[in-house]
């Protein structure tokens, strides 16, 4: 590695000396946080849920799951992930043609794959190995990439993208988008590309609005705009989860003592909603420190990133962060009413093994990097 | 590795490290928002979104209060409530309408009826507003929602009171019913009172006194989870019981009544004649008005409804006859007080009657007359056409006109009751007004014998007769004289008759040998009598019977008949009661009618004597108005000459109390 990685390093290897931990891969700070919002997700989940041992339990296999998922994954070192990134990548997008061709699904949408003992969806393989395979063609190149390379990663981002636009699942096929673009972002692409970018979105916004979107995808973004139009129908959920962040306050109603949640006007109340009833039972003060914790686990990820000895490294720390930063924004957003609803689940509190163990795995390539050893 | 050569890993970091500074800036903007909107949820509009979790949360649920119930003036009780389970929906928090109708079908089969009539209440009903669709559920139905009511989503089962009649077709037209709140009574009504309340008084005293009955609403305010189940109760305002009515009427004399009156078709009034109350009233036949409560079937309905007999039709107030001879005593009355004829003129009666420069003969009822000389008093106690023929075309239309609507006639009597028909009283504007031809002398002489166009209603009848008996005291029929603890106020009379006293006595002498006298025409029921009479028959032609036809019954069907009718008032001295009957078909007043008066008199003589202990001696009702009746008393025999019969006329000083009572 270069002078130049060393010098910013000062310590030698890792972020902060070269204990056990450092030996073990596991970043410890990222830990301690993870460990932290995992304990808070559960005491949510258990009065989310109207005191559910059984969401409670699953939840914490689920965690317990993704930590191992997480450590394992701490354990390659970024150069052999690197060199395997296609894998995952042209795995997730022959699985997606699949869906496409023989999936299952419900309420018009054809997003799963039954494989007899599991149903799984494929599209949360992409949310990560986009990201991935993107940093590590662009890790290889010269910074900024060329129009070449940069069309090239587009065409990497657009192909899974597409494929679960059309299934049709908007919002994983944003979130696959956004977290492809934040590594061609960071890979340094000139102004000129963004704001060109920029225009042309905002160009095709119009097209994408009459041609693209489905009705009940306008449906969405209308119910955002006027919830009142169909209170009993599209507007409930979202009249009635903002009742229930309203009414919570400064200090909330204690857990498990939100009306909202407890008595069942809120929907979705242990899944994607379920910072709806955080903030009824725990107020503001709750989301805040929610918030925090969040902040401090993507201010951890941009160090790891900072600090990361390779190109690759950095651009995947960096997009895996902010990717999950869109993960709490998306969701805390649509949730009080200033996004559309998009299946975009709160990381870490909601219920839902898949989105945990994706996220996990998230952790576990930031930890890899983290502590990836000083190459002499 | 190759390429690693040509890269410049400074410039890349410090490209990265910049594309990382925006993207915190960015990051840091989109924080802000997100905390600003919760800032604005949780702060700014806490108190809105509070209030409307509140109302999420906490229902008002109205709470029916109890409908007042109905004694007899014995305390027998007429009306009352019982427990009944009825099952709403509240269509917002059905999964699907439609589907739940249907399993609601299969469980508990749904008529077309019901259904339509939900449909067209779900139009109007406000949002989360349970709309009823069986009031009234049978225990198997109560078992049968308790089973499945976990998957029938918004489906409400409601404890609820639901009237009962223990005395069911006996009462049915004086209490009426209640019935479910209909489309057209909906508007009217104050939308607060009544939003825990699915019925109404539809006919009779539970119409009449719907607002004292019906009570004052009550809230419940319970806490509901998002499909409206009730999770637990927060605060309970109790409903205002509705007041209790307690009638004049007596249960007893009202069996007796309809007893009285057999098979046939007709009403009965019986009232008190010194306060209006209202003991007896019985139209026949009735109904069962238990089964309007709840709703009674379109079968049902329509049987009732197109029965010959015509059950749903209240006789007592809105059966409209022609008087006939019951008019004559009031008309007589009339006669002496306008002076054209005096207490001694006597007439003579060929038969009939012709006006002057007329052919058409008036006939009396009775062929070849009454004889040479009838006076007033021959006139009544016998019937005789032709004297009234005569007096009323000299006294003229608005003379009979004046004195018929002082006796009640043609006019509502201002019963508390609803529905109350006037009748026709004639006179020469209602002729113009309704026929639109000027008034002939024809149709005077038909009036003064109670046909033609004149046509009264039973409790008219009844009326008349109490304010011969009380000599000229207006007072309105009244059923109820106890509302909650407040007895009704039974002051003086609205108004009083004016009349010589002598013509009074005059005529209830006369009325009184209509019973009592040798050829009264209710003789039949003086036998064995122990108190006195005083009565009027009268008979109604049904089919109009033409010049030179004679009236044969056998020839007419039953339907085309006379109808028989009746008044009377007894004691003669102290009245105390007052009746009207009318026996449609009956035919003759004196056979059909007057003996239902006289088993009503009866008893109710009996019931008085049982009140008062039966003890000789102890007084313990006076007539308010004894003093200025008793007077009559000897006076009666001198003014006509008739002799009385010996039995009825004890020691005249006493009062009918006693009188009564003694011979128990």
């Amino acid at each position: 590695m270069s002078e130049f990685v060393r010098r910013i390093r000062p310590e030698g290897s890792g972020l902060y000396g070269s204990g056990g931990w450092q030996r073990l891969h596991v970043d410890l700070p990222l830990l301690v946080l993870i460990l932290i919002l995992c304990g808070s997700g559960l005491f949510v989940l258990y009065g989310a849920s109207g005191q559910s041992q059984h969401y409670l339990t699953r939840q914490a296999i689920y965690m317990g799951l993704g930590l191992v998922v997480m450590l394992v994954t701490a354990q390659f070192s970024p150069r052999f992930i690197m060199r395997w990134a296609p894998l995952p990548y042209v795995v997730g997008i022959l699985l997606l043609i699949a869906v496409a061709l023989v999936g299952v699904g419900a309420k018009g949408a054809q997003r799963w794959l039954d494989l007899g003992f599991i149903r799984f969806q494929p599209s949360e393989i992409l949310k990560l190995a986009c990201p991935l395979m993107i940093a590590s063609y662009l890790g290889k190149r010269h910074l900024p990439p060329s129009f070449r390379h940069l069309v090239l990663a587009l065409l990497v981002l657009l192909m899974p993208a597409g494929l679960v636009g059309m299934q049709p699942d908007l919002g994983t096929a944003l979130l696959i988008f956004a977290s492809g673009i934040f590594v061609v972002f960071l890979a340094g692409i000139s102004k000129r590309y963004i704001f060109g970018a920029i225009i042309v979105v905002m160009a095709a916004a119009p097209v994408f609005w009459l041609f693209l979107l489905r009705d009940y995808q306008r449906q969405r973004i209308l119910t955002l705009l006027d919830p009142q139009a169909d209170k009993l129908g599209a507007g409930w959920n979202i009249i009635q989860s903002t009742t229930a962040i309203g009414s919570g306050g400064l200090y909330g109603k204690g857990w498990m003592m939100g009306t909202q949640s407890q008595l069942d006007f809120l929907p979705e109340s242990h899944t994607d909603f379920i910072i709806a009833v955080l903030a009824e039972e725990f107020g503001l003060v709750g989301v805040v420190a929610l918030l925090c914790l969040y902040l401090l686990i993507i201010a951890r990820g941009f160090m790891i990133a900072l600090n990361a000895r390779s190109m690759f490294g950095r651009l995947l720390a960096g997009s895996v962060t902010l990717t999950f930063f869109v993960y709490v924004f998306v969701n805390m957003g649509m949730v009080s009413g200033i996004l559309p609803v998009v299946g975009v689940p709160l990381p870490l509190v909601s219920y839902g093994g898949t989105a945990i163990v994706t996220l996990m795995l998230g952790f576990g390539m930031l930890m890899a990097i983290s502590t990836e050893k000083q190459r002499v | 590795m190759h390429d690693r050569a040509f890269k410049d890993p400074q410039r890349e970091y410090r490209l990265f490290y910049l594309r990382l500074g925006v993207a915190v800036l960015g990051l840091v903007v989109l924080t802000g928002i997100v905390l600003w909107r919760y800032y604005y949820l949780q702060v700014v509009r806490h108190s809105d979104f509070a209030t409307q979790s509140e109302n999420n949360r906490v229902h008002v649920r109205p709470v029916s209060p109890t409908r007042g119930l109905i004694y007899d003036r014995n305390g027998v009780l007429l009306a009352d409530n019982r427990a009944g389970f009825s099952l709403s929906i509240v269509v917002e928090r059905t999964d699907n309408l439609d589907t739940l109708l249907a399993e609601l079908d299969s469980l508990l089969k749904l008529d077309d009826e019901e259904l339509e009539r939900f449909q067209r209440q779900t139009q109007r009903r406000k949002p989360y507003e349970p709309v009823p669709l069986r009031i009234n559920l049978s225990e198997k139905e109560q078992a049968v929602l308790a089973v499945n009511e976990y998957r029938l989503h918004g489906v409400e089962i409601t404890a609820q009171l639901v009237r009962h009649y223990p005395h069911g077709e006996l009462l049915s037209h004086v209490l009426g019913y209640v019935g479910r709140i209909n489309d057209q009574e909906l508007p009217e009504l104050d939308p607060v009172r009544y939003s825990g309340t699915y019925v109404i008084g539809k006919t009779g005293v539970e119409k009449f006194y719907e607002d004292e009955l019906l009570g004052d609403v009550g809230y419940e305010y319970v806490e509901t989870n998002a499909r409206g189940r009730v999770m637990r109760m927060l605060e309970r305002i109790a409903p205002a019981v509705g007041a209790d009515l307690t009638l004049h009427l007596d249960i007893r004399l009202q069996q007796v009544a309809y007893d009285a009156l057999g098979e046939e078709r007709g009403a009965v009034v019986l009232l008190d004649t010194r306060n209006g109350g209202v003991l007896a009233m019985v139209s026949k036949p009735g109904f069962d008005a238990n089964q309007f409560v709840t709703g009674i079937s379109y079968k049902n309905y329509q049987e009732l409804l197109n029965s010959p007999d015509r059950p749903l039709f209240d006789r007592v107030m809105q059966g409209q006859y022609p008087p006939g001879s019951i008019v004559k005593p009031v008309f007589g009355l009339a006669a002496l007080e306008t002076g054209v004829m005096s207490m001694d003129t006597a007439i003579f009666d060929p038969g009939f009657y012709r006006l002057p420069n007329h052919s058409h003969k008036y006939r009396d009822w009775k062929k070849g007359g009454h004889g040479s000389r009838v006076n007033l008093h021959d006139a009544i106690v016998q019937s005789c056409d032709t004297y009234f023929y005569t007096a009323g075309v000299r006294m003229g239309i608005d003379n009979l006109h004046a004195y018929g609507v002082r006796f009640g006639f043609g006019e509502k009597t201002g019963i508390d009751l609803p529905a109350e028909r006037t009748g026709i009283m004639p006179s020469r504007d209602w002729k113009k007004g309704v026929k639109g031809v000027s008034w002939y002398p024809g149709d005077t002489v038909n009036t003064s014998i109670g046909q033609g166009f004149m046509l009264t209603t039973p409790l008219q009848l009844a009326v008349s007769a109490s304010r011969v008996a009380s000599r000229g005291e207006i007072r309105a029929p009244r059923l109820v004289s106890r509302i909650g603890d407040t007895a009704l106020d039974q002051g003086p009379p609205d108004g009083v008759i004016k009349g010589d006293s002598r013509h009074w006595d005059y005529v209830i002498n006369a009325m009184t040998d209509v019973v009592h006298g040798q050829r009264g025409t209710a003789k039949i029921i003086a036998k064995d009598l122990d108190y006195r009479i005083a009565g009027k028959t009268g008979t109604a032609q049904v089919v109009g019977i033409r010049q030179g036809e004679t009236y044969d019954a056998a020839k007419l069907s039953k339907q085309q008949r006379d109808h028989a009718l009746f008044v009377a008032f007894a004691p003669v001295d102290n009245p105390e009661v007052a009746i009207g009957i009318i026996v449609e078909n009956g035919e003759h007043g004196s056979s059909t009618a007057a003996p239902i008066a006289r088993k009503i008199f009866d008893s109710y003589m009996t019931f008085k004597a049982e009140e008062t202990g039966g003890i000789p001696g102890v007084e313990t009702v006076i007539p308010q108005d004894a003093p200025s009746h008793s007077p009559a008393e000897p006076a009666v025999p001198a003014a006509t000459g008739n002799s009385l019969p010996a039995t009825a006329n004890p020691a005249p000083t006493q009062t009918s109390q006693q009188r009564s009572a003694d011979h128990e």
